[in-house]
């Protein structure tokens, strides 16, 4: 593919709001995660919440918007002038030339779960109050971030459940290069709710620990939540990192379980590397999937070794974030951009004891060093695969 | 302006059980006869697969099975692109009534098939498909984009896409906030335009009328299911002439069709 600019990016999660929090955190090895109850789930659980979220209020003309996620995505909006810059970009381009292209699994669900407690006795009917359509449904998180950003451009939310806001960076290329817009705003907003904390522990897929994602122990995953946006343009003013490869794939094999020897997530690699026109030697840092789950790590770890060799350095940052679901993909994209603009890899956290069976890289500490080209992996649920390649501004 | 064209095109709806019979119904909408939507079983399924897949999911195989056997194509070759307004209402009215338990018991089985790509993940198991698959969602527009995700991915990639749009109702209490009339689904196998097929040109335009359908019960069906946004397509591609549509999309944003004349 032609190298995409990416002209600004940001993000929220457990570890703060906007970049500089974000790379402090991982520069310090500090986790965001913390043994706490969310709303009315005490499940005894790690789970990385957003700050300041029950105190965010959205602008009175989007007050039918209002729930969790995207409040959220609101604060990510927030964040690093994000929302100034795509304004701007709209102004030049024009806003019917500014696409909106977000991932989620579970959108303001949330709403909806709350609703379903105050049904009325007789009839069963939800309250008059809940929103579906700007709340609930799928596609709300988009809704709200062009009605708030004042974009008339095509729009959609990509939900293939964890490699959601990984697979848009990959929709907007392609419509940046077939010429139906010129800049679009990317990235993810997943939320904590009841769905995926229940859901995810009806599937003995949640550690009662925290996360340890490639530790011999690991027994699972952490639960996040975040935002995560970044401003892809034709002909930007500024370049933060450029998009430089997107492989896609299917893993063929089960709704839940990633292929054990992790073919469909190394055909995403491959995939990205073709796309990028490069080698596997040409990648310098690999952000991983690494959920911490046992199976999920072991089928990746294979993949990983099975296209890059055992000597190329990665690590998870899902002990400092948690799992963000569908915002997994962007947050940690902009992960990538940091460690592209700042120089540095982040180390995974919560390893005591690394896991002999495998056999990658696996960072345990942060190093600075120079970076050219990094990687990013985004796998889902239904054996959804993404891979995105990323090289520095220079 | 992009172009593709149509290799093969599945249906499902209200008194239409195919493609292969429907095409006749959407030419002389007279004859066509509202029933509520039969779903067959699909035979791409395994029978314990078949017995547990929501509504959405077989009638999201079904008419991409008939979309690419019309198109001639292998299914573990086609990369997908899924759409639906909704994913699968029952099985989130069943999860929603479980959390609102005191004891909050969730199905494994029902967590793992919320996702939106629940479709598109048993289509490419069953298929055994390791090409890329997208599903996306865009409210009463997500039949528009993804067609317009659909073409182009066909472009970027020159080969042939798979997409597949279906929506199904809500149970109650749901179905009081989002009242979607009855299961659609439709699928159309895009190409490069110079692989033969129906020419079919899109365009981003700004706010005009979406075009109605020319028979007031299918312009009935064509308002009340999101999925059925495709119908004027459906029927321009029925007829043996060209044709214009202004496919609904976002505020503010149509997407302008033009549906070649077949060669």
């Amino acid at each position: 593919m032609k190298p995409l600019a990416i002209s600004g990016h940001t993000l929220v999660s457990a570890l703060g709001q906007g970049r500089a929090a974000t790379l402090q955190a991982l520069r310090s090895a500090r986790s965001g995660l913390a043994r706490r109850d969310f709303e009315t789930a005490a499940l005894g659980t790690w789970i990385g919440e957003v700050d300041g979220v029950d105190d965010t209020v959205l602008a009175p003309e989007w007050a039918a918007y209002d729930c969790r996620n995207n409040r959220v995505a609101e604060l990510g909006l927030r964040a690093d002038g994000f929302a100034e810059q795509v304004r701007r970009a709209a102004a030049r381009y024009g806003a019917a030339r500014v696409g909106i292209f977000l991932g989620t699994s579970t959108s303001g669900i949330l709403q909806t779960e709350i609703a379903y407690r105050h049904r009325d006795p007789a009839t069963g009917a939800l309250p008059a109050s809940l929103h579906y359509a700007e709340t609930h449904n799928t596609y709300s998180v988009a809704g709200y971030v062009r009605a708030a950003l004042g974009l008339r451009g095509p729009a959609h939310v990509v939900s293939t459940a964890c490699s959601s806001s990984a697979k848009v960076y990959a929709t907007a290329a392609r419509m940046i290069e077939i010429g139906l817009v010129d800049a679009a705003v990317v990235g993810g907003v997943d939320s904590l709710c009841m769905t995926t904390l229940y859901g995810f522990r009806s599937l003995e897929l949640v550690s009662s620990d925290i996360c340890r994602p490639w530790d011999a122990r690991r027994a699972g995953l952490s639960i996040g939540e975040a935002a995560a946006f970044a401003l892809v343009e034709r002909d930007p003013e500024h370049v933060d990192a450029w998009l430089l490869g997107v492989g896609e794939s299917s893993d063929a094999h089960h709704m839940s379980s990633p292929h054990p020897e992790g073919a469909g997530a190394a055909a995403a690699m491959r995939g990205a590397l073709a796309s990028a026109g490069l080698q596997a030697g040409d990648v310098d840092y690999l952000n991983l999937h690494g959920t911490g789950t046992p199976g999920n790590d072991a089928a990746e770890d294979s993949a990983v070794a099975a296209v890059f060799g055992t000597g190329l350095p990665c690590s998870s940052t899902k002990g400092h974030t948690g799992h963000t679901l569908g915002a997994a993909g962007g947050v940690e994209a902009s992960i990538c951009m940091l460690a592209l603009q700042h120089g540095f890899m982040p180390g995974g956290l919560n390893v005591g004891q690394t896991d002999p069976a495998l056999q990658t890289n696996y960072l345990h500490q942060s190093c600075e060093k120079v970076l050219r080209i990094v990687a990013s992996n985004s796998f889902g649920f239904g054996g959804s695969n993404a891979c995105l390649v990323f090289g520095a501004a220079r | 302006m992009i172009e593709v064209c149509v290799l093969g095109v599945g249906a499902l709806g209200p008194g239409l059980t195919d493609w292969a019979g429907g095409q006749e119904l959407l030419c002389n909408p007279g004859a066509w006869q509202r029933q509520p939507t039969l779903v067959p079983p699909p035979g791409r399924l395994p029978p314990t697969e078949r017995r547990r897949a929501g509504t959405v999911v077989k009638a999201s195989i079904v008419v991409a099975d008939e979309a690419v056997a019309a198109a001639g194509l292998d299914a573990a070759q086609v990369a997908t692109v899924f759409t639906s307004s909704t994913g699968d209402p029952v099985n989130c009215h069943i999860l929603c009534e479980a959390l609102a338990t005191p004891e909050r018991l969730v199905s494994p089985t029902r967590f793992t098939n919320s996702v939106h790509n629940a479709a598109a993940g048993i289509w490419h198991i069953a298929t055994q498909s390791r090409q890329p698959s997208t599903s996306l969602a865009a409210f009463d527009a997500s039949f528009g984009a993804g067609l317009l995700e659909a073409a182009v991915q066909c472009l970027a990639a020159r080969a042939p896409v798979l997409l597949v749009a279906c929506d199904v109702p809500y149970p109650e209490p749901l179905h009081a906030l989002r009242p979607v009339a009855d299961i659609f689904a439709l699928a159309l196998v895009l190409a490069p335009p110079t692989t033969g097929g129906r020419r079919l040109t899109l365009e981003v335009s700004g706010d005009t009328e979406p075009t109605p359908c020319d028979d007031a019960r299918l312009e009935e069906l064509r308002r009340t299911i999101p999925a059925a946004r495709a119908l004027p397509v459906l029927q321009a591609l029925a007829r043996a002439i060209a044709g214009r549509v202004v496919l609904e999309g976002l505020p503010g944003m149509t997407l302008r069709l033009q549906v070649g004349a077949p060669a």
